[in-house]
């Protein structure tokens, strides 16, 4: 079917436009990132040829691209390796507890709606642990970015079976072999309303900057999955080899196919990945609801709440179009 | 490089060429940017680095087209490319 055959090395000129500037532009003393990380923590404490940096690197591109102005992004994540994120990137950034970055988020959407919020942390705290905060976020349509790290395993406690294991992975706590039915991610939030979902692996690095940029400019609740390399716990406990070796895997048996059924977006151990943008719908979010059923309900009493105050205004409510 | 079809505009136009910058004490070696470079303008160096591990070298400077994507891949911010603005000078 295919006509060529693309080497692992030919990957990178289908992945970018040299046209298009990834983030500024450094000198030769000054790598361009350093300005969106807190470089007093490098180097971060990520094993080598994980793809959490990798991830990393995409959402400061994704950040630069977006034009959002920097003190209007914050970034919160939950704990564990993904959970690190936000300790070692330079906005105003949030750790939280184990499974809680999204109703932390959700109270920092809601008491500033100005804010763009977006949450990094891994498939255990946000789909464990976490997993009743992320359907009701969905449900809601809460306006927020959430991309979830998924390295099939919680990697910081030395890679017990997670809800999005597969079935016959290795795993400390699964010495048999996994056997639960994991989730499949994307259909999981598409199903509770999500109205933007996107998969992706470390790989996909330009396809993931624009998805996170796509989803930080979109209103209403987006999700993204990355599927990342663990090296150092999972693919040792299934023999899958290096960060790299993975890579080289999901280059080999990612298959994108955007706008498809989130249904059919199950991953099974070592086999093919869909990837792609799924979902990208325009709903009410959980803020514009309130807004329309208190304006239904009070008429003229009600006073849209836009944000803490201006100090530099006199009249308090100044941003008042910021929520759009 | 091998073109599937030569561009129409082939004549014209020509890649851009980047410097690319490597902190070699700061890499943990895993390749990605030597796998993914897609002019194969990097190596992996002989020597260690303290960490233990063998960062890139740039083998073939003049190769670079400034894609940045080793940029991009590089977990620990350790390599990235700025655009030869004498080379953009020289081709206008
Ligand atoms: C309430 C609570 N329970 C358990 C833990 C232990 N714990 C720390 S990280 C983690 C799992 C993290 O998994 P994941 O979110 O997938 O992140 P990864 O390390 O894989 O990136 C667990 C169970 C904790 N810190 N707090
Ligand atoms: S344990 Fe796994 S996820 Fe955590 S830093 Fe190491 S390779 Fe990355
Ligand atoms: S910028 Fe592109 S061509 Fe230059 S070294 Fe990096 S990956 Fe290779
Ligand atoms: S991608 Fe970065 S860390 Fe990995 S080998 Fe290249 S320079 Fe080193
Ligand atoms: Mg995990």
């Amino acid at each position: 079917m295919q006509e060529f055959e693309l080497r692992a090395s030919d990957f990178g000129l289908v992945l970018m436009n040299p046209n298009q500037l990834i983030v500024g532009r450094g000198t030769a003393e000054h790598h361009p990132m350093e300005d969106f990380l807190r470089m007093d923590r490098m180097p971060h404490i990520w094993c080598s040829t994980c793809g959490l940096g990798t991830c990393l690197t995409a959402f400061i591109a994704a950040v630069e691209e977006s034009t959002i102005p920097r003190e209007d992004i914050v970034v919160v994540s939950g704990i564990g390796c993904t959970g690190r994120a936000a300790g070692y990137l330079k906005f105003d950034s949030f750790h939280t507890t184990h499974g809680r970055a999204i109703p932390y988020a959700t109270g920092l959407k809601v008491a500033n709606p100005r804010l763009k919020v977006c949450l990094i942390s891994g498939d255990g705290d946000l789909v464990s642990i976490g997993g009743n905060h992320l359907i009701h976020a969905a449900r809601r349509n809460m306006d927020m970015t959430v991309i979830c790290v998924n390295n099939f395993n919680y990697a910081m406690t030395g890679g017990q079976a997670a809800p999005s294991t597969p079935q016959g992975a290795f795993a400390t706590t699964t010495p048999y072999g996994a056997f639960e039915r994991p989730f499949n991610i994307p259909f999981l939030v598409d199903s509770c309303g999500a109205t933007y979902v996107a998969r992706w692996t470390a790989l996909h690095v330009r396809q993931l900057t624009i998805s996170i940029k796509e989803a930080m400019l979109h209103r209403g609740f987006s999700f993204i999955e990355v599927i990342s390399p663990c090296p150092t716990v999972y693919a040792r406990r299934n023999r899958l080899g290096s960060g790299l070796d993975l890579m080289k895997f999901y280059h080999d048996h990612s298959i994108t196919k955007n706008f498809a059924s989130t249904r059919e977006c199950d991953i099974k151990f070592q086999q093919d990945i869909i990837v792609g943008k799924f979902v990208q719908k325009d709903e009410p979010t959980y803020l514009d609801a309130m807004d329309a059923q208190m304006k239904k309900t009070l008429g003229a009493k009600f006073v849209p709440y836009v944000g803490p105050m201006d100090p530099g205004a006199d009249s308090g409510r100044t941003k008042s179009d910021a929520r759009t | 490089m091998k073109y599937w079809r030569k561009p129409l505009d082939a004549e014209r136009k020509r890649a851009p060429h980047g410097n690319v910058h490597v902190i070699f004490e700061r890499c943990k070696g895993c390749g990605f940017c030597i796998a993914y470079c897609p002019r194969q303008v990097l190596e992996v160096s002989d020597e260690f680095n303290r960490k233990g591990y063998h960062p890139p070298v740039v083998a073939h400077p003049e190769q670079c087209v400034n894609c940045r994507l080793c940029e991009a891949l590089c977990p620990e911010f350790a390599i990235w490319n700025t655009l030869d603005e004498q080379e953009v000078e020289a081709t206008k």
